[in-house]
């Protein structure tokens, strides 16, 4: 189920001036600006903020978060939002879970990101078969340069980080359980 | 001078110039590196789009890993991406006791502990601060007299914790490309965003961040880099992302330490400037 609660005490302080959108390289394409997104986070819409692609539009490179006048986490806040897309497999990112989730199946597996296994599961998950010839020109030039070779998916090995990837998601549930139990009282 | 080297997966695969021109160039400055063995990825932008947690515990291991090496020195990192989710956990666990807990916690599954007695260091900082330009400015046996190049910094490696260099208008190249002989290029992209990983997809939207980049470049004759995800996303996609502009977008994009290298008189097989995938000739002939 989705949650917000525990993003919006990270935003209390906000005090809506904007400094975050005119700081965002990426603000020309999003449906609404991360100014409004931090707004309906503070008003429990949670259906506006996962049907908009501003969260998913965040590209990490810190700007507003070095310049927000409240000291606000908000490159955070826009991957706590993504965490949260991602486990309740959200529609509108399902590129974003696709892509994410074949990255770390593929780090799971072997402990290291191997890029074209990666990318191939990136493909068999999207189920889109014009979704490669994107990648066409990048994956032609880096072959030239005997940078990537065809890679088919392999099961785990000895550098598998399955233990520890185990241990992670029982903390993680443990403390989801904690949670609901909170606000259950 | 000892480090603790971690290349990350970028630098095994699609970057392996970035890694080979690094050893390099440390083996030249007589710089020793010592491998972290069974490292494992640091979990990039993907892990914390997945569960926060495992964010913090990918990059932990490696720390951890680092930390039981009994070799002295602070850990080495060449990739932005890398570097800031090693640094994310030296500095996150000081203020969060939880979040420390729980690291500890999934750590302890492979009997491993952080105790916090090594600094993450990224590469520039180590070039530009413990090398420092005059050193490379001695070796510079093949100054690059001819050439302007664009000192380009992307964000990882300088925001959002306080660090080596100036966040919104940094100077750590300034010194290390005048060292190389070369003039630096005074453009107003060096701490723009490449758009990441999403030029694979988001290309639409970080295609213009790029396409902005590399308009902002005309008249240099290169990129210097420090992050394989920019590396990448400047030199791989110049011609798709000129489309419309009616301007040739095509130019050089090489990393710090090739640019060192080439000037300390290092040869192009040896900086490993075949892989690169925008190298022009004309920039080969001026060396």
């Amino acid at each position: 189920m989705i949650t917000t609660t525990h993003i919006k005490e990270l935003l209390n302080t906000c005090m809506q001036c904007g400094t975050c959108t005119a700081s965002c390289p990426n603000a020309f394409a999003m449906d609404m600006p991360p100014r409004k997104l931090w707004r309906l986070v503070l008003m429990d819409r949670t259906e506006d903020i996962f049907n908009s692609t501003t969260f998913s539009l965040c590209s990490t490179c810190y700007y507003c978060t070095l310049r927000c006048p409240r000291g606000l986490p908000l490159t955070r806040i826009m991957s706590l939002l993504k965490e949260q897309a991602f486990k309740a497999k959200t529609p509108g990112y399902k590129k974003g879970t696709a892509f994410y989730g074949s990255f770390m199946e593929s780090v799971r597996r072997h402990g290291r990101v191997r890029e074209t296994e990666f990318m191939t599961l990136y493909f068999m998950a999207m189920k889109n078969p014009l979704l490669p010839f994107e990648f066409a020109g990048i994956g032609l030039k880096l072959m030239r340069k005997n940078k990537v070779a065809i890679q088919f998916p392999s099961g785990p090995d000895d550098s598998n980080l399955d233990r520890l990837f185990k241990k992670v998601k029982e903390i993680e549930d443990l403390k989801e359980a904690g949670n609901a139990q909170e606000q259950y009282e | 001078m000892t480090y603790i080297y971690y290349p990350g997966c970028s630098l095994e695969g699609s970057a392996v110039e970035y890694d080979g021109a690094t050893r390099a160039l440390m083996a030249e400055l007589e710089v020793q590196l010592v491998d972290i063995k069974d490292w494992n990825c640091c979990g990039a932008t993907a892990a914390e789009s997945m569960s926060q947690l495992l964010s913090f515990v990918l990059p932990a291991r490696n720390i951890a890993l680092a930390e039981k090496i009994k070799e002295g020195g602070d850990i080495l990192v060449p990739c932005s991406a890398c570097y800031l989710n090693l640094q994310k956990v030296m500095k996150e666990r000081l203020v969060d006791e939880k979040l420390s807990n729980q690291i500890d916690e999934a750590l302890a599954v492979e009997d491993l502990r952080i105790n916090g007695n090594r600094k993450v260091r990224h590469l520039l900082d180590v070039l530009a601060h413990d090398i420092g330009a005059a050193r490379i400015s001695e070796r510079a046996v093949n100054p690059l007299k001819e050439l302007k190049i664009a000192p380009y910094y992307g964000c990882q490696c300088l925001r959002p914790y306080a660090g080596f260099d100036d966040p919104e208008d940094p100077v750590t190249m300034t010194p290390l490309i005048e060292a190389c002989g070369a003039t630096v290029f005074p453009w107003n992209s060096a701490a723009s965003c490449c758009g990441a990983s999403g030029m694979n997809t988001k290309r639409e939207v970080a295609g213009e961040l790029v396409k902005n980049i590399l308009l902002d470049a005309r008249g240099a004759d290169a990129i210097v880099t420090v992050c394989p995800m920019c590396q990448m996303n400047l030199e791989g996609f110049q011609k798709a992302v000129a489309r419309g502009t009616h301007e040739d977008l095509s130019i050089t994009v090489i990393y710090l330490p090739q640019l060192i290298g080439l000037a300390m008189g290092m040869s192009t097989e040896a900086m490993m400037m075949d892989k690169n995938l925008a190298v022009a000739t004309s920039f080969i002939d001026a060396l």
